[in-house]
């Protein structure tokens, strides 16, 4: 989680100094979720993400080097330069890639869920949300084709309270995105998604459920960014009330306090520990700072993969 | 020499996907009632009963679920082949065809292949009206990352739909409705046909015909016309939209010197446009001896009336009459 | 949408037709199908009807000339457009009393056009008239408002071939011609403008003019005591070299700028439509450089001294060396000399530069023994071959052209008077 929020602020200070090209979409203040769901996962398992994506990725194993490389466009980065923050994917750790489009990942996973139950495996897909897409078609489509189909799919929704700036209350007709599981025969449970303990314990009911073939599950964490939308979110839709007072629900000292009132780590470990996350973000800024840029000659490179076949550039 | 055996272009089109499930456990098929139905235009036929439900799936009424789905289990390692109903339902789909499976190998950084494979009926001439009756070829031929191809004959219908489950990329097959019921030569055994490769069916001298679909027997019926006029047309069968197969196409242009396109999508910003566009750039330019002609669909929805129906796009006395033209030097 | 009217195209092999007769004024409303004019074809008139309604402008379009068939006539202004002037239909050529299916002009010039601006034309018709040198303006277009297309240019190479010769016949192909030799056996280089003239104008030549020779033989024994005694009187300039330094070939061309105002019968260039008689006489010098070689003309040699022609010789000599000659300095001429006797050669037959009538080769001077009142002479002979174009000069101008270059060759002091 402190990886996760020390990259965040990282990619701001980035960002801010003009190092990386486009907005990004900051997921401060949601870390619990993202390492919550995926501290279970295998590389085998399939994660789809959103445009929010920078933590799921973080949480699925990806090191954060070549996230960083990826943000200022170079050769060395995930995607090779060509997607940025929001398609940020890592497919050697299950991630298929964070979607710039709300709702796409949605069919995605289930298709992933689909391709594991056709070779009869043990895997699982995870797909995460935001309340935003849980009104998108493809959300109803996905969930009952997963339900139809008994598909071991697991649809985290990180409902932050706000698509862009509509919050859910003007946006939704029921409260709780999990009401809707039943819709489509499905548990759909409601947890702090602030809570990485509680995270993580509904996470691993679902996974079971769905590697016993028995179907798919839908999880709400309730959560909060604190930071805006993208970069240039105002937060004319918000009061300053609010933020602080989900500030006070940060995540990360909720946790560390945990860990130490049951005697799990000591301040100084948790220290030394925080000390390794800025020296492991260090390294991979200059790390990205040093990569490579492509050239426009490769411009053609990645679009089909006979494509790249015939220009010699096959992965 | 595979044995000389005549099926429907439909039968063809089983045949493939029963080959191809045979042969790779990783095929199977998605689509609104494919399953027992045998499919809206019995392609699929008795498919479920032979491979069982796990790979003949039918999927709910959602386009866009079910498309996406597929998309998803091709990143997956699967190898789906997905049946639009109509080609005009694929619009609902659009979202996951384009800005997901055309995009997601490049915006990944090349670390991802969408083998997916989406079929889909296309094309008037049963009456079914605006909605059911679309060429929509050029519209997704215009997407980089993805491929389109359509047959005219069982025997291509067959050999570009195994060429399309074995790519590695994502592929739309358009199948003109008309064609289901024509007959055709069809090897027995699995074979491909070369995907971005298009033919000449009839050589000839005095013009060349590049046409797709259901207009590939339109333009040689209006070719037999004019060879008792003493007019000898060539007709190349595109076959592959997006690749096109530029060189078959210069190479004809350049012996015949005149050059009509002839297809049934809306004409303007339509195939025919570039095509005509892409011998202008090119060395054939300096062989041409007269305008490049474009006969395509009109620029209204496809009518409900038979009459106005046929109006809407080109037909053989229309082909003749419009090549008659060329030939003379009237255009 | 204004209406074009054109000159349709109403029988097979028609290319232009003539309008007998208009039925309607330029300004008059017309109504679709209305009768507007009648063309004339070699069957019978035919009456052509209005395609659309509105007031009619009619063009340049008078009844009798001979109008490329497709050619806009007039133009149909509908309601509530304006229904401005209509200037269009080219001039037509010349009218004639019975209607004509030929094309314009057939004595077109053969001088290729890379874009002949405003003429309608296929990129396949443009690109075989800029290959065979065919100007685009002199070929009638059969396709629509008056486009030409590639099947014109054979119509248009067809009509010329009954007055003037086709150009150039091609020879051997080049890849035929690499195959007889073993690769790595011979190198290439590319033809530069100078040998494609000279290729292309010599190829002209030996097709089109119907040569014969004519050969003497000169003592130019006097000719050369001359020459000596007039260079040694030659004064130093100011930074020391002689004034004139004159040759053997100097005094040719004299000699036969003379000789072609004596016989003028022999100054003469061949035209389709007649004999072209000059009046000076202009004589082009061969000039070999590097790769090649040129022509440059003495303009009115017969007037110039010597020493002048000298002179400029030299500086033309230079300046084609250099590259540097003009348009000006080599177009024209009205004979031509060529010289090959430096290198030894006894004699030989040059080939007519168009557009002259003759040429002059002249041999090496050689000594030997000549029969004078029956006792052998040592004499030193130079032979000179006359190449002369029948069309323009038959044999016995030519030898009297000779005879006259050889008297004043011989006794030099001749070219004084």
């Amino acid at each position: 989680m402190y990886l996760i929020r020390r990259f965040e602020e990282m990619a701001e200070e980035s960002y801010v100094r003009g190092l990386t090209h486009g907005t990004m979409h900051l997921s401060v203040g949601q870390e619990a979720s993202a390492v919550g769901i995926c501290m279970d996962l295998s590389n085998a398992d399939y994660i789809t993400s959103t445009h929010r994506g920078h933590g799921h990725c973080i949480g699925k194993g990806a090191d954060v080097k070549f996230m960083f490389a990826e943000f200022f466009g170079k050769e060395e980065g995930y995607c090779a330069g060509r997607g940025g923050s929001m398609h940020i994917a890592d497919p050697s750790t299950g991630n298929l890639g964070a979607n710039g489009i709300v709702g796409g990942g949605l069919p995605l996973a289930t298709g992933a869920a689909l391709a594991i139950k056709q070779r009869k495996g043990k895997d699982v897909a995870v797909c995460f949300f935001g309340d935003g897409a849980s009104n998108e078609g493809a959300f109803h489509e996905s969930l009952n084709f997963a339900a139809v189909w008994k598909l071991p799919v697991i649809f985290v929704c990180e409902n932050n309270q706000y698509g862009m700036s509509v919050s859910t209350e003007r946006s939704m007709a029921v409260k709780d995105v999990a009401t809707r599981a039943v819709a489509y025969s499905m548990p759909g449970v409601i947890v702090d998604g602030n809570s990485v303990a509680d995270v993580n314990e509904a996470m691993m009911t679902a996974a079971e459920r769905a590697r016993n073939g028995e179907g798919p599950s839908l999880i709400e964490c309730k959560t909060y960014r604190t930071k805006g939308h993208s970069r240039s979110d105002r937060n004319r839709y918000r009061s300053k009330e609010e933020i602080e007072t989900w500030k006070a629900k940060d995540p990360i000292p909720m946790f560390e306090t945990e860990l130490e009132a049951h005697g799990v780590a000591s301040r100084s470990e948790i220290e030394a520990l925080q000390a390794d996350v800025e020296k492991e973000i260090q390294a991979a800024f200059e790390f990205a700072t040093a990569g490579t840029n492509p050239t426009p000659d490769s411009l053609l490179r990645g679009v089909t993969t006979t494509g790249d076949i015939e220009l010699g550039a096959s992965t | 020499m595979s044995e000389v055996r005549e099926l429907s272009f439909s039968a063809a089109i089983q045949e493939a996907l029963a080959q191809a499930m045979e042969a790779d456990e990783r095929v199977f098929l998605m689509g609104e009632d494919i399953g027992v139905y045998g499919g809206a235009f019995q392609v699929t036929g008795d498919l479920v009963h032979r491979f069982g439900e796990d790979r003949v799936r039918d999927t709910p009424i959602a386009e866009l679920g079910g498309a996406g789905i597929a998309v998803g289990a091709a990143v997956a390692g699967a190898r789906p082949v997905y049946e639009f109903q109509f080609s005009d339902f694929a619009l609902l789909a659009s979202e996951q065809i384009i800005n997901q499976a055309a995009k997601m190998r490049f915006m990944l950084g090349g670390k991802v292949s969408v083998p997916v494979v989406f079929r889909m009926p296309c094309g008037s001439g049963t009456g079914a009206a605006a909605q059911h009756s679309q060429s929509l070829e050029a519209m997704f031929g215009h997407v980089p990352g993805l491929k389109v191809v359509e047959a005219s004959t069982p025997e291509d219908a067959k050999g570009l739909l195994l060429a399309a489950i074995e790519d590695p990329d994502p592929v739309l097959v358009f199948e003109h409705k008309l064609l289901y019921k024509v007959k055709g030569h069809v090897p027995a055994e699995m074979y491909r046909t070369p995907i971005g490769k298009a033919v000449v069916r009839r050589p000839g001298k005095d013009a060349t015909v590049v046409a797709l679909g259901i207009m590939v027997s339109k333009s040689l019926e209006a070719a037999e016309i004019l060879a008792g006029e003493g007019i000898d047309i060539e007709v190349i069968d595109l076959r592959s939209i997006r690749p096109i197969d530029t060189a078959t196409i210069f190479e004809s242009v350049k012996k015949t010197t005149r050059l009509a396109c002839v297809y049934e999508g809306v004409k303007t910003l339509g195939i025919g446009a570039e095509i005509s566009a892409l011998v202008a750039e090119s060395e054939a330019f300096d062989y041409l001896d007269a305008p490049i002609l474009r006969l395509g669909g009109a620029e209204s929805p496809i009518p409900y009336s038979p009459i106005l129906e046929k109006a809407a796009v080109p037909q053989t006395d229309g082909i003749v009459a419009a090549l008659r033209d060329l030939v003379k030097g009237r255009t | 949408m204004a209406v074009e009217v054109i000159l349709p195209k109403v029988d097979m092999d028609m290319s232009t037709g003539t309008i007998s007769v208009w039925h309607v004024k330029d300004g008059d409303t017309v109504k679709k199908g209305q009768a507007l004019f009648d063309i004339e074809t070699d069957k019978a008139a035919m009456e052509i009807e209005s395609p659309g309604e509105g007031i009619i402008r009619i063009g340049n379009a008078p009844v009798k000339a001979i109008i490329p068939i497709g050619t806009v006539v007039a133009m149909i202004y509908a309601a509530g457009e304006e229904a401005k002037a209509f200037s269009g239909a080219a001039a037509p050529a010349a009218p004639v009393s019975a209607p004509v299916a030929a094309p314009v002009p057939a004595n077109a010039e053969v001088a290729p056009s890379s874009s002949s601006g405003g003429v309608r034309a296929t990129p396949l018709a443009r690109r075989l008239a800029r290959q065979q040198g065919i100007s685009l303006a002199a070929v009638a277009g059969s396709g629509p408002r008056g486009r030409i297309v590639s099947a014109d240019l054979a119509n248009a190479k067809a009509a010329k071939s009954a007055t003037a010769p086709t150009p150039l016949a091609i020879g051997m192909d080049g890849d035929a011609v690499r195959a007889l030799y073993t690769p790595g056996s011979y190198s290439i280089t590319p033809l530069d403008g100078m040998r494609r003239t000279i290729a292309q104008r010599l190829v002209q030549s030996k097709q089109t003019v119907p040569h014969f020779y004519l050969t003497a033989t000169c003592v130019i024994d006097q000719l050369l005591a001359v020459r000596e005694r007039l260079n040694g009187h030659a004064p130093k300039l100011a930074d020391k070299t002689p004034a004139w330094k004159l040759s053997v070939n100097d005094f040719v061309i004299k000699a036969l700028a003379l000789a072609l105002q004596r016989v003028s019968a022999a100054n003469v260039t061949f035209t389709d439509e007649g004999i072209l008689q000059h009046t000076v006489s202009d004589v082009g010098v061969a000039v070999s450089v590097d790769g090649g070689l040129f022509t440059p003309v003495i303009r009115a040699a017969e007037t110039k001294s010597l020493s002048q022609i000298s002179m400029e010789m030299k500086a033309l000599a230079a300046k084609a060396r250099a590259r540097k000659l003009q348009p000006a300095d080599y177009q024209g001429g009205t004979t031509a000399v060529s010289n090959l006797g430096m290198f030894g050669v006894e004699q030989f037959n040059a080939i007519i530069n168009p557009p002259h009538a003759t040429i002059l080769a002249v041999g090496a001077g050689i000594e030997g023994f000549v029969p004078v009142n029956k006792l052998p002479v040592l004499k030193t002979q130079m032979k000179v071959t006359l190449s002369c174009d029948h069309r323009a000069v038959d044999g016995a101008v030519g030898a009297e052209l000779l005879a006259a270059f050889k008297t004043l060759i011989e006794d030099p002091a001749l070219m004084l008077v």
